[in-house]
């Protein structure tokens, strides 16, 4: 799993509203795989992201290429800080835990298991 | 651009369900059928190069694959069967493609909500230019389960959804899309070839009308 697609999960446990994104991502195994650089990709991205929880994952993960507030003006540099982080760092293993009801997602073989049981939904 | 028989080639390495589980409907979509889809959604719309695409039950990975060999700038597959993934994972190796593969049931990614102007909200925040699928038709036990992937595409995509539904239904499908902001139109009317791949089935195969059909968000 990408950085771009952890931007998308959140805890979905039935009744958990707040504090439910980002999933902390703990026990982290990361790997870094090139992709190609689509400026133009990177750029339409930028709006949909969300910036503070891209910042701070990957802080946690000690991956510090972006700036804590997204700069006003888009520079290549930053296109491909973003790509690096967003499109190349990948987490192969670990959990993604919800810090609003401690809920654990494992994260195996690249891909994270969202599923709940009965009672969670 | 790679050319429609040679992507529809390519295709017929992407490997099938090794053990298809027959609740969850896992028919393989056909290397034929996966690269007209894609091909038609790249060439004819440009929903694919540089965009980015969910696969709503990502099964073995046939359209993802397609998707990627297209040239979509990022790749999501949904699957509610571990198993799958680990064999779409395996399928995306194949042609070095960089999909991400989420192991969530898609029927817990839509839920009711009165406030939202077509009545209903997703559980994630997964968005993309395009959503392609090929969703279980709802026969057995499960009936609606199509429309509830239709709602979840509905709820990710920002330009448009191509998927695979029974002829049958379509002018159900048509009027609940449009509830939900899509506009929808057939594409092209199939015959899907549903193999025996199961032991209840008496004949050899099974052909069922279905409608390749494209919905453009609003």
């Amino acid at each position: 799993m990408r950085l771009i697609t952890h931007n998308m999960l959140q805890c979905h446990v039935k009744g958990c509203t707040t504090n439910n994104f980002p999933l902390q991502i703990q026990d982290a195994e990361l790997e870094t795989l090139e992709a190609e650089f689509n400026p133009g990709f990177v750029q339409r991205l930028i709006p949909k992201l969300h910036w503070g929880a891209l910042y701070h994952t990957a802080v946690s993960l000690g991956i510090e290429d972006l700036p804590e507030q997204m700069p006003e003006e888009v520079t290549e540099d930053l296109l491909r800080a973003i790509h690096k982080v967003a499109l190349e760092t990948r987490v192969k293993e670990g959990k993604a835990v919800c810090l609003g009801c401690g809920h654990v997602y494992p994260i195996s073989n690249g891909i994270p298991n969202m599923l709940l049981q009965d009672n969670e939904v | 651009m790679i050319k429609l028989k040679q992507l529809e080639s390519e295709l017929t390495q992407v490997t099938k369900f090794r053990e298809p589980k027959v609740q969850l409907e896992q028919y393989p979509t056909t290397a034929h059928l996966a690269a007209s889809m894609l091909y038609t959604a790249a060439t004819t719309y440009e929903d694919i190069e540089d965009a980015s695409v969910v696969d709503l039950g990502v099964g073995c990975g046939m359209l993802t694959c397609a998707s990627g060999i297209l040239g979509a700038a990022y790749n999501v597959g949904v699957d509610v069967d571990p198993e799958a993934l680990e064999q779409a994972r395996d399928n995306c190796d194949r042609f070095e493609l960089d999909a991400d593969l989420v192991n969530l049931d898609v029927q817990e990614l839509v839920v009711p909500a009165d406030d939202d102007e077509h009545g209903f909200r997703l559980t994630q925040r997964l968005s993309a230019d395009t959503v392609v699928m090929n969703p279980p038709f709802g026969t057995k036990s499960n009936k609606g389960i199509d429309m509830v992937f239709l709602q979840a595409a509905a709820g990710i995509a920002e330009r448009a959804i191509y998927s695979l539904h029974k002829t049958s239904t379509r002018d159900f499908i048509l009027r609940k899309a449009q509830s939900w902001g899509l506009k929808g139109e057939v594409v092209a009317e199939l015959r899907y070839n549903i193999e025996a791949s199961y032991k209840f089935h008496k004949k050899k195969s099974v052909d069922v009308e279905v409608d390749f059909l494209r919905f453009e968000v609003e």
